[in-house]
């Protein structure tokens, strides 16, 4: 694009800041609450930090991943889900796919750095974690590769989300793909970090890896739901006829992914019944402590309630859907939990039928925890409110923003730059070339 | 003469239950061990038992990967629960209020005719394979090379708590005093390192339930305990396979003094609690 210069802000669709200010009463006491909840979120865990964890957290010796584990796996699920499924669009050329891609990635990238505020408070020395992690990597941890994979992942998406604002469709189409490849490797990494503790029959074993990827392509598409129909609701103008394919898409997917999280569910509940180590905590999903975040969050509002909702909107009752998929999340979060918490229920020491640990273990979320969690979420949807309208609603092809020029391409909905003396259909080519 | 004809493959292992303690310990003079009796106790499967170890009570080693290779034996039956050895744990390594290095568990038994109740000392097991150190990211938890005691690099633990929950002993908990993951060492910089032969809680036990010492060496009294063939010994969790160096036994006295023969160990002295 040699030798034309280019508005930037209309390039990308920024709307600047003024698009912030200009904003109605109500959207700026929405973008408050959240600045506000991440402000005190930060303040708590940062309390936290200088007081010492262990006085103001919930978790113990035996209990020692909670709350902010819990939040930090939700996130990263979601950025990962984003990611895979935002990739059938713009890396896989699903065409209908395609519309999605914008404000996918960019709550991906929202979605992993709120993973990364919360960790932040979970991690006891995460200023030596930079340093060590670089000195003296164990390559045989999941723990490594799952920190350092995501942190690539993380670098990836951030280019290709740039590469997607320059409507490079190439080098996004290539750093999508590295992304994905790393993001699907991070994240099976992240369900081998459970799975591969021994003493811990719950968790151990190939399925939380396998589980994880489908599982966050599910979050994924759910998210992807939740915050189109959202942004439709903060400015209508967003739906147009290739939106509103690439809704009832992700919609139709969404459905098929919910199938095979029940699936997944059930096998998971039935095997669990009849093997020693995972009875007790199986129990206590179906009648005991966690049968309310089971069968209320976990089974109806995650699963059930959306997977009929989803059915009924037929992919075009906009309203319906946001319903279904927000609700969805919240069943969503309590899935993470209910991996992460039972798996630690039962003390390593229970099977020696020792008088000690005869009980299942316990753990509640502390206030802190809470709070350090709520910050990362607070984050995420600040991120959210303030993208929608500083990005246009993540916009590719409105007719005011297309500076001189550009046209939309027939193609793919974006705007292209013709170089000089370029026909239209050279131009398509160049930005569309495989590499 | 005559010879039955037997096809091996095809006999059913009938146990080794049927063998008579004097019939056993003829083997064991010769060596040998009685692995499985065939053909209605015609027939008894022997192995050597020269020149292999009780690596973890589970399988057999050549040789013991370490040199001094520390280990502890515990005589479960002796063990009174005067929490002697956890004091002594606590003083010697400094060990904050909220947390242990070692513990004393309590089994109940209920029979129909009377109640026992047993105590299980537990501690970091210096697993050979050990899970907690193939989990730390940041290589912080270590297996010495020398001596096989699994050890803390504090400055270089980032705190993730992935170890306290890879360990299948629970024996690892995070102390905010020294910013790190805190966990039994076998009191390597307390004592061992200056010159010292007992961990702290070997030390300070009163009854002997917890003996101490080096695995390679055949006179040393853990040696000799785990390399005997009379009494049972086993390691707790076996089944995740990570090759413990705490090794169990009953300990009743007569069998451990005919074991020990002349060597000098302490039984429960009233004088000493
Ligand atoms: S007992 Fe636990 S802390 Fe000790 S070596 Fe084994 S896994 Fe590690
Ligand atoms: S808490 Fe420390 S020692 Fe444990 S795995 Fe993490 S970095 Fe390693
Ligand atoms: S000091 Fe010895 S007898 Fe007392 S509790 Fe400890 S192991 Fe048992």
């Amino acid at each position: 694009m040699a030798g034309r210069m280019v508005d930037i802000s209309k390039r990308w669709g920024f709307h600047g800041v003024d698009a912030l200010k200009n904003a109605s009463p109500g959207y700026k006491m929405i973008m408050g609450l959240f600045a506000l909840l991440a402000l005190a979120g930060a303040a708590v865990g940062l309390h936290g930090l200088l007081v010492g964890y262990h006085h103001v957290y919930g978790v113990t010796r035996q209990v020692s991943w909670g709350l902010l584990i819990s939040a930090y796996i939700f996130c990263v699920v979601t950025s990962t889900g984003l990611c895979i499924v935002s990739s059938i669009g713009h890396v896989f050329g699903g065409e209908a796919f395609m519309p999605i891609a914008k404000r996918a990635v960019y709550m991906s990238i929202m979605f992993m750095f709120g993973g990364f505020c919360i960790i932040f408070f979970d991690i006891e020395n995460p200023f030596r974690m930079a340093i060590w992690n670089v000195l003296s990597p164990n390559f045989v941890s999941n723990m490594w590769w799952m920190g350092t994979l995501y942190g690539a992942y993380l670098v990836f998406m951030i280019i290709e989300y740039y590469f997607l604002l320059e409507q490079n469709h190439s080098l996004s189409r290539l750093m999508g793909f590295l992304g994905l490849v790393v993001g699907i490797a991070a994240h099976s990494n992240l369900g081998a970090v459970f799975g591969m503790l021994h003493g811990r029959p719950f968790w151990y074993g190939p399925y939380l890896p396998i589980y994880f990827i489908f599982s966050a392509a599910m979050s994924g598409g759910c998210a992807i739901l939740f915050f189109t129909t959202l942004g439709w609701k903060i400015n209508p103008e967003i739906m147009n006829q290739r939106m509103e394919r690439a809704v009832k898409a992700v919609t139709q997917i969404t459905i098929f992914l919910i199938s095979v999280i029940i699936f997944f569910t059930i096998w998971k509940i039935i095997t669990g019944m009849v093997s020693e180590g995972k009875h007790l905590v199986i129990m206590s999903f179906l009648s005991g402590d966690y049968s309310i975040n089971f069968w209320v969050f976990e089974i109806f509002l995650g699963m059930f309630l959306p997977l009929f909702l989803l059915i009924r909107s037929r992919g075009n009752n906009f309203n319906l859907i946001m319903w279904a998929t927000g609700l969805m999340m919240i069943g969503i979060f309590f899935m993470r939990y209910d991996i992460v918490i039972p798996g630690q229920m039962e003390s390593v020491y229970h099977s020696l039928g020792v008088v000690e640990e005869a009980n299942l273990l316990t753990y509640t979320p502390s206030f802190h925890e809470i709070m350090a969690s709520l910050f990362g979420i607070g984050v995420i949807a600040l991120a959210y409110f303030v993208g929608e309208k500083m990005l246009n609603g993540h916009q590719l092809e409105k007719h005011e923003i297309v500076p001189e020029g550009g046209y939309i391409c027939p193609g793919c909905g974006a705007i292209h730059f013709m170089e000089e003396g370029e026909t239209e259909e050279d131009a398509m080519k160049r930005h569309h070339r495989i590499w | 003469m005559k010879f039955p004809k037997i096809n091996f493959d095809t006999l059913k292992n009938e146990g080794t239950k049927s063998v008579t303690a004097q019939e056993r310990r003829n083997f064991l003079k010769l060596g040998l061990t009685v692995a499985g009796v065939y053909a209605g106790g015609k027939i008894l499967s022997l192995t050597s038992v020269i020149g292999t170890a009780h690596a973890s009570g589970v399988g057999f080693v050549e040789k013991y990967p370490y040199n001094p290779h520390y280990s502890m034996v515990i005589r479960q039956t002796l063990c009174i629960d005067c929490e002697k050895c956890v004091d002594a744990c606590k003083v010697t390594n400094n060990i904050p209020d909220y947390g242990y290095r070692t513990r004393i568990l309590t089994k109940k038994y209920t029979g129909k005719l009377d109640k026992q109740v047993e105590f299980i000392p537990v501690l970091c097991n210096h697993c050979n394979s050990a899970p907690c150190v193939r989990a730390c990211p940041t290589k912080a938890t270590y297996k010495d090379p020398v001596t096989g005691i699994v050890r803390m690099e504090s400055k270089k633990c980032i705190g993730c708590k992935t170890c306290m929950l890879a360990c299948p002993y629970d024996a690892r908990y995070f102390s905010a005093e020294r910013r790190a993951v805190d966990k039994c060492d076998f009191c390597w910089e307390e004592r061992l390192s200056q010159g010292e032969k007992l961990t702290a809680c070997a030390a300070a036990c009163p009854t002997g339930a917890r003996t101490f010492g080096n695995l390679t060496d055949p006179e040393n009294i853990v040696y000799k305990l785990v390399h005997q063939l009379e009494e049972q010994v086993w390691v707790l969790r076996p089944a995740d396979d990570t090759k413990p160096n705490i090794f169990y036994m009953k300990g009743n006295m007569r069998s451990v003094d005919n074991i020990l023969n002349e060597q000098r160990f302490k039984y429960f002295d009233p004088d000493k609690i």
